[in-house]
């Protein structure tokens, strides 16, 4: 199951809510259409049940901060994992991945939980809130995860202020703040 | 799911009694536990809300370790990140190193001499072998047995050894790095690595006779914190957290790299309590199986190490000219097999030598993320086998 041929499966069965497929590029990839995010749980669904490509397995979410287009995107790296498989050794051949992509606004950033479709996607939603400051709606629990509750800012976004001081612990010298890349 | 467990296998009723004994409800208390407890392996915080002994509900807090690992990445060129990867997973540096090393190269288009990716079969092995020495000696201490992990400590001196004389460092490596492994071996390296390997080997049988077959061990983590196969897909766990509960998945085997599909070796899997040398009493996807899925893995690593010493050739063990690489406007997302599950990097470049972005998909971080799942209306003396048969490093869980 080559990532081709799944895009094709999805183009035929959502239609324009899958766009831009870079497809060829060294990771292909499907995106959804911004203006369509709201099916994104319905797509998700959908690559998880459907019997050709049964993508079980959600490897990671990756939240990216595009600044110059004013945009936040979360790629989802999804596998599929056999769980009945009897003894036989699994051949390269038997597994394949997939990713998508889903682009929110960065002013107002929020996308549809897939929490329910793949449990695993509960701490990863929350680590994409948590430094990149991505609200999912729907998600059962989301508040921060790595960083404490009470921490301002998203850490990963590009224009990131560096804090000063945080309970009175000093967060950044002199020196740090002329030479960003000391 | 019960129900489930019990149709396929009817001897679990013997032991339901146990969990009925257990049962002496007063009133809901919440339990703090760490993040300075020395069974959470790290400063893992868990919330326990429970009810006399039991525990109705598990909640982990995490992020006591929290150093924005990727923000640093994405400041430094990609061979100046690789020693901040041993930081993530400190028992399993190398393959850390790995992980983010192929990331890289899948990136740039680097290509590892063939040397170099044989070099870095045996360490990313070696390092699984002392990583699950670490998780069998601590899981033993967890359990009230002391010794094993003397035991472990010393087989596991001697792989450092190894590593020193090949890197001069012990537990943060760096040595396989973007293009190869950082330095060839010394002469007679592998002479010393095979002698290891001839000392190791026997010692597994021991092991088993010391802590797997061990009763008290047996009764203490049999059935206890059982994960069918499809909430362990469903919870993204991999490692042997995910073959544990009797799924037959293994990276080096469904998406070999570094050359993994040339060398032949088993995926162990769990099988269920009372088959061959698998004592009555446990049952696939429990604390036990995990643990012993770890030490049948071992004897697999040093079948690789084996194969691969067999055929190391002369030759270059690093790429010319990767430090200083511009990476290409794309973004790539590679996983290895490391001791505790798929680790992942996801790598975007912007043209220039230093990535716009750097994510690390660790195994210990989803594996843990079933805890709340798991360890529900169990005992509390359950819950640190249920940690431990996890085996988390939190310095990758919250990297």
């Amino acid at each position: 199951m080559t990532p081709e041929s799944i895009c094709k499966i999805l183009k035929n069965r959502f239609g324009e809510v899958i766009q831009d497929t870079a497809v060829g590029g060294a990771r292909p990839y499907a995106a959804i259409r911004q203006s369509d995010n709201a099916s994104w749980p319905e797509v998700a669904r959908f690559l998880r049940d459907e019997p050709l490509l049964q993508l079980n397995f959600l490897r990671s979410i990756t939240a990216l901060d595009f600044l110059a287009e004013s945009k936040l995107a979360c790629v989802y790296d999804l596998m599929h994992v056999a769980v009945d498989q009897g003894d036989s050794l699994v051949r390269p051949q038997q597994t394949w991945g997939f990713a998508v992509r889903v682009v929110t606004e960065r002013e107002t950033p929020s996308l549809p939980s897939v929490a329910d479709v793949w449990p695993a996607a509960d701490w990863h939603e929350r680590e994409a809130y948590d430094l990149m400051g991505i609200r999912f709606t729907g998600h059962p629990d989301l508040r921060r995860i790595l960083c404490p509750d009470d921490w301002e800012g998203h850490p990963l976004r590009k224009d990131y202020a560096y804090p000063l001081e945080y309970h009175g612990i000093p967060g950044t010298t002199e020196y740090e703040l002329t030479n960003p890349y000391h | 799911m019960t129900d489930v467990l019990l149709e396929s296998q009817p001897d679990l009723l013997m032991d339901l009694d146990r969990r009925e004994q257990g049962d002496v409800r007063t009133e809901e208390m919440l339990v703090n536990m760490g993040p300075q407890h020395p069974s959470t392996h790290g400063v893992l915080r868990v919330v326990l809300r429970t009810d006399g002994e039991m525990v109705l509900e598990a909640i982990p807090h995490i992020g006591y370790l929290h150093r924005c690992a990727e923000k640093i990445g994405e400041n430094l060129q990609p061979f100046q990140y690789i020693p901040y990867t041993d930081r993530m997973d400190y028992l399993a540096g190398m393959n850390n190193n790995q992980a983010f090393a192929l990331a890289v190269e899948k990136l740039a288009g680097i290509v590892v001499p063939p040397r170099g990716q044989i070099l870095r079969v045996i360490f990313a092995e070696l390092n699984r072998i002392a990583s699950h020495l670490v998780s069998f000696g601590t899981y033993g201490l967890d359990m009230g047995a002391f010794t094993p992990f003397l035991y472990a400590f010393r087989e596991r001196e001697r792989i450092l050894d190894l590593f020193e004389a090949a890197c001069g460092a012990r537990l943060t490596y760096s040595y396989i790095t973007v293009g190869g492994v950082h330095n060839d071996i010394p002469e007679g390296w592998t002479d010393v690595c095979s002698e290891f390997l001839d000392y190791f080997e026997p010692k597994i049988p021991e092991y088993n006779n010391l802590l797997s077959y061990n009763h008290i061990f047996v009764k203490r983590t049999g059935r206890v914190g059982v994960i069918s196969a499809e909430d362990a897909v469903r919870w993204g766990l991999s490692g042997p957290c995910l073959r544990g509960s009797g799924v037959r998945f293994d990276l080096r085997k469904t998406m070999p790299y570094d050359g993994y599909e040339t060398y032949e070796f088993d995926v162990p899997i769990a099988q269920p309590g009372g088959t061959g040398s698998i004592p009555r009493g446990v049952c696939i996807g429990d604390c036990w199986s995990r643990y012993y899925v770890r030490v049948l893995e071992m004897a697999q690593s040093v079948r690789i190490i084996r194969q691969a010493i067999s055929r190391l050739t002369e030759g270059p063990s690093i790429a010319e000219k990767v430090q200083g690489k511009k990476l290409p406007a794309d973004e790539t997302y590679v996983e290895v097999e490391n001791p505790r599950g798929l680790l992942g990097f996801y790598v975007r470049g912007d043209g220039s030598a230093i990535p716009s972005r750097v994510k690390a998909r660790g195994p210990s971080f989803c594996n843990l993320s079933i805890t709340t799942h798991v360890a529900r209306d169990c005992l509390l003396a359950d819950v640190p086998a249920i940690i431990g048969s996890i085996d988390v490093v939190m310095g990758e869980v919250d990297r």
